[in-house]
């Protein structure tokens, strides 16, 4: 599966569309890393807890919309889209869309 | 009279933690800058463009995406400043940097990504900003911020000339 963010696949042609395909996931925040992440408040600087919780989140979404791309015969997904939004106190949904297409 | 001791620690404490804070997030803040200044000088031939990236000499041999995130806050004393410019408005000077970080940074990973990959360029790159809340759900305004920086890796080979 070839994922790109330009509307199409560099180097290669594009022989037909099958709509959007979108992958997400809801994400809640592990105990422990919230107060890690406390006491990072003070001081400033990278929540590591939650850069690595918030990739790991991603991934999942993306490969979501990839198995979803894969079941309705595409082999590439092009102009893909990545959205995070808090939907609660501590859990942040991760979105990932985009056009499935197959390429040559 | 036995109360002023409490009372004298209730006021010295989040006096501490300022001091503190910004001792300790100057010095990560200064840190931080210095180690991206080092690594964006070492991939400054790396081409990185946000529009779709065609070149001319080379050919296009395989693409994907690629990623790079960072979550970052702010530290207690920054919060604090910014708690007072928030009563008469104007700049927050004290956020601008963390945003500037954080931005640099998920650039930087971004690139190290496509690197890592084995890709030689990054085409269309985007950013985005996710505010993240915090869980305890104190209305302190905790000031974390994601920053995605994402695009296209390319694979690049020089074109065998033309034969004549």
């Amino acid at each position: 599966m070839i994922l790109s963010n330009t509307e199409n696949i560099p180097g290669k042609t594009i022989q037909e569309f099958y709509g959007v395909v979108t992958g997400s996931t809801v994400r809640a925040k592990h105990i422990g890393r919230d107060i890690m992440a406390g006491f990072k408040n003070i001081v400033g600087g990278e929540l590591k807890g939650y850069t690595e919780l918030l990739n790991e989140a991603r991934q999942e979404a993306v490969e979501r919309m990839e198995a979803q791309a894969k079941s309705v015969g595409a082999n590439a997904v092009v102009n893909v889209r990545f959205t995070t939004s808090s939907v609660a106190q501590g859990a942040a949904e991760l979105f990932a869309y985009g056009t499935a297409v197959k390429v040559e | 009279m036995d109360a002023s001791p409490s009372m004298l620690v209730q006021l010295l404490m989040p006096l501490a933690l300022l001091i503190g804070a910004y001792f300790i997030g100057n010095a990560i803040e200064k840190k931080h800058y210095r180690e991206l200044r080092v690594r964006e000088h070492a991939s400054r031939r790396f081409i990185t463009v946000t529009f779709p990236y065609e070149p001319r000499d080379e050919e296009i041999v395989g693409s994907t995406l690629v990623t790079g995130s960072v979550v970052i806050s702010v530290d207690y004393f920054k919060r604090f400043l910014a708690g007072l410019r928030m009563l008469f408005g104007g700049r927050i000077k004290s956020y601008e940097p963390l945003l500037d970080r954080a931005r640099r940074e998920a650039i930087m990973r971004m690139k190290e990504d496509a690197r890592a990959g084995g890709y030689h360029a990054v085409s269309n790159m985007r950013l985005e900003t996710a505010r993240i809340a915090s869980s305890s759900g104190n209305n302190k305004g905790t000031a974390a911020v994601e920053i995605l920086a994402f695009g296209t890796g390319l694979k690049l080979r020089r074109r065998a000339p033309a034969t004549p």
